[in-house]
């Protein structure tokens, strides 16, 4: 064993290695992703990594791997999940014969994902057993336990780290290489009665679950990183209870403090049964500190009436804590105090500081994002349009002065959601941006399904080659894989001409005329039609000479900075310049500058 | 003992890197570490900001406000943005160059730094100012902003290490042309 200073994400890919893990597979999301790209990072080549081309497909690759004995993990942010939902559901009563464990980063706050959805509970409706980590150590330690849980019950089981914990950094006590399991998988066998899912087999499997279920409760009443810490004082009867990067708070907030007793949950489901029902029996009142759902407050609600106990159990639903966003040092600490009945944390009432400046996300200078959205602005200029956006960076062609994102669901929803608008409002110039990487995801269906069912369309495919937004993942457009193959990429063009979009032009949008003339072409065509802007990230690229402003020329008339937005055009003194240590020379504000006042050697 | 750390300012100026290199020389004493930082959209141009906490019994990375022992601010306003976790004793180590949002330009917000600076003199006694940003010009290289500020912010003795130890762990995790450059950041007194 020795000491190294990892990220809980790589802590706990690195848990998993030294449980002797096959397979990895899953989709990029924050805040999971670096589970995978650790792995892949110190892979020798013994270990199967892919990132695979969504969610779905990456559990159910998963579940094969475990089919023939190997140890596999999926890996995918908490939305992932619900498009992993449907083979989640049936592997519940399949089961696995290698350890399988699914890992789903949730995010509370959100800080950055759609929904405040919790994984806890999809646990408890999947019938799976979920493991919450409250730190980089207990990531490290636990999904080893995963594993060994999963593989003992035959079981898939779920593990759910949350952004701070997945995010934070600690010095931690990890396993020499020697000290590593090695799993040889058996290979599958074949047993139909098994592996092949049919009504009478989920009788019985439900049946073995619930049993399963009730035995791990006890189980888990054992398991050491379910804890129960005593009073500081006895006689002491208020309780907390809580989980995850929540406890490290509690337990900040009572330093020093006669803490009352504590309760940490670390396997939410199935609920540790008897060792809550041995922390109730000597308390009057408990505050549960949590986050997302109050999984563990109405568990606990549950077992003070199941057993009789007459405990006042406060929590998010009795609004002694927030109910939505993540809580903080500083949250608990309040609501602790609050609880207890003693004085607030002091906070002096500080001067007001100056109004700071605000840094909202944007797209970088230079992004081909920028180029495609003001092309299609410009094209359908005074005509009614509605423009649905998706998932991505490109989501951020919301922001003034683009103003390009009329909606944003859902990863590929933009496609079918432009197609019911249509339906209504057959007027209406309907267009649906989507990435390279979310395509492939999730919008080939929706393009099927524009096809079949007449829809009159233009998709637009924002191809920059990679998935930019969680830090530029490889996919099947950009032929690498997670394994070091150059492959054949997979053509998006090729793909949408086989499903049957009959117009389909590829353009480069920092060509911005034709770029323009091309949107205006082809979207007045019936049907579906699709246009491919292709540009490379600018983050990916080796940047040009960045352009220059001709001060004789310029008349400061501010066009380039309001049409576009750049944070490479900036007013300095006054006068509009060029960022230098930001500006890619992509040459779009060239072509946008009404009296030529900037040049670059960018393309035109 | 402990030590709170809090390293804040926007996203480009090399935060993480030196969070990461505390953390290392950390590692070197055996001195137990956490810290925790801005990952993802707010990279770019954005509010960054390093929670690092070193030493024993050590619960959450982040910590609650009022407890760092030293903030490093490389940007005025980031530096009053994250005040609230400062002790009431504890000291900053400021860049007074400041940065524009990326939108000011459409804005046309009128950001100079100025009235933050004044601020944090008048309610911050033990301030540390100094332009790293024309120290850069003076070393000639933008990239050795961060070291500067690290350099400075051990001259306040308020980190369990002296500048020899950071050396010679910047000198392990840097690209070999870079060592140079970085060491006489480290040791730039101005």
């Amino acid at each position: 064993m020795h000491k190294e200073f990892l990220m809980g994400n790589a802590a706990i890919a690195r848990g998993a290695v030294a449980a002797g893990l096959n397979l990895v597979c899953g989709y990029p999301g924050t805040p999971s992703t670096e589970v995978l790209e650790t792995a892949a990072k110190g892979n020798d080549g013994s270990l199967y990594v892919e990132w695979s081309v969504n969610e779905k497909a990456a559990l159910e690759l998963g579940a094969g791997a475990a089919y023939c004995g190997a140890r596999a993990m999926v890996t995918m942010k908490q939305v992932g999940l619900n498009v992993a939902s449907d083979p989640l559901m049936s592997l519940a009563y399949i089961g696995v014969k290698g350890g399988m464990v699914i890992l789903v980063a949730d995010d509370p706050g959100p800080i950055s994902s759609q929904t405040e959805q919790d994984t806890r509970s999809f646990a408890a409706f999947s019938k799976l057993p979920c493991f919450d980590p409250a730190s980089v150590q207990e990531a490290y330690d636990m999904i080893a336990d995963a594993f060994a849980y999963s593989e003992r019950y035959h079981t898939p089981v779920l593990f759910r780290p949350t952004t701070r914990v997945c995010h934070g950094y600690a010095s931690i006590t990890v396993k020499d290489e020697a000290e590593y399991l090695h799993n040889q998988p058996e290979g599958f066998v074949r047993d139909p009665a098994k592996w092949v899912i049919f009504p009478r087999l989920s009788y019985q499997a439900h049946i073995n679950i619930e049993a399963r279920n009730e035995e791990l409760s006890q189980i888990f009443s054992e398991y050491p990183h379910n804890e129960l810490l005593p009073a500081a004082e006895r006689g002491c009867r208020k309780g907390i209870a809580t989980q995850g990067i929540s406890y490290t708070y509690v337990m900040e907030a009572l330093e020093g403090k006669p803490a009352p007793a504590v309760l940490k949950i670390a396997t939410p489901f199935p609920f540790p049964e008897q060792l809550a029902v041995k922390f109730l029996q000597n308390l009057d009142e408990v505050l549960c500190i949590e986050e997302l759902d109050p999984v563990i407050e109405r568990a606990l609600i549950y077992l003070c009436g199941k057993h009789h106990l007459n405990v006042t159990i406060r929590g998010k639903l009795t609004h002694d804590v927030r109910n939505a966003g993540e809580n903080t040092c500083a949250s608990a600490a309040h609501d602790i105090a609050a609880f207890m009945g003693w004085a607030l944390p002091e906070k002096e009432a500080a001067e007001i500081p100056p109004a700071l400046p605000v840094r909202p996300p944007v797209l970088c200078a230079g992004c081909p994002h920028r180029a495609s959205f003001y092309a299609v602005k410009q094209a359908m200029k005074g005509k009614k349009s509605v423009f649905c956006g998706d998932i991505g960076c490109y989501t951020l062609g919301n922001a003034m002065p683009l103003d390009m994102v009329d909606t944003c669901l859902c990863m590929g929803a933009g496609v079918n959601i432009t197609q019911g608008i249509g339906k209504i409002e057959p007027d209406t110039n309907c267009f649906a941006f989507v990435g390279d990487s979310t395509f492939f995801a999730s919008a080939i269906t929706g393009a099927v399904n524009a096809v079949y069912n007449q829809a009159n369309m233009t998709l637009v495919i924002l191809d920059n080659s990679t998935t930019a937004m969680t830090g530029h993942q490889p996919h099947p457009g950009t032929g690498r894989t997670m394994m070091g193959q150059i492959v054949e990429n997979v053509s998006i063009e090729a793909v949408l001409r086989g499903v049957g979009v009959k117009t389909v032009e590829t353009v480069n949008p920092l060509q911005l005329q034709k770029a323009i003339d091309t949107v205006k072409r082809v979207s007045a065509e019936e049907g579906v039609k699709a246009i491919i802007f292709k540009s490379p990230c600018a983050v990916l690229i080796k940047p040009e000479q960045p352009a220059f402003i001709d001060p004789e020329k310029c008349t400061q008339c501010g066009h380039c900075i309001k049409s576009l937005g750049c944070p490479g055009i900036v007013r300095s003194e006054g006068k509009v310049a060029i960022e230098q240590a930001l500006c890619t020379g992509c040459g779009l504000c060239e072509q946008v500058c009404p009296f030529h006042a900037i040049s670059t050697g960018g393309a035109k | 003992m402990q030590t709170n750390i809090l390293i804040c300012g926007v996203g480009g100026q090399g935060i993480v890197l030196t969070s990461k290199l505390i953390a290392a020389a950390a590692m070197a004493k055996d001195i137990p570490v956490m810290s925790a930082e801005t990952i993802g959209m707010a990279q770019k141009g954005g509010s960054v900001f390093s929670f690092l906490r070193l030493g024993d019994n050590l619960h959450c990375p982040m910590f609650p406000e009022q407890s760092a022992d030293i903030l490093i601010g490389f940007e005025p306003a980031e530096a009053v943005r994250m005040l609230p976790y400062l002790k009431k004793d504890g000291r900053i180590v400021l860049n007074t160059h400041p940065i524009m949002p990326v939108t000011a330009a459409l804005s046309g917000s009128d950001y100079t730094g100025k009235e933050m600076i004044a601020y944090l003199q008048k309610h911050v006694s033990g301030i540390s100012m100094l332009d790293a940003d024309a120290a850069c010009r003076e070393l000639g290289s933008p990239k050795a902003l961060n070291m500067i500020m690290l350099g400075a912010a051990i001259r306040q003795n308020v980190l369990p290490f002296t500048i020899g130890e950071i050396e010679e762990i910047m000198r392990k995790s840097v690209k070999p042309q870079f060592v140079e450059m970085n060491c006489q950041a480290l040791h730039y007194e101005g």
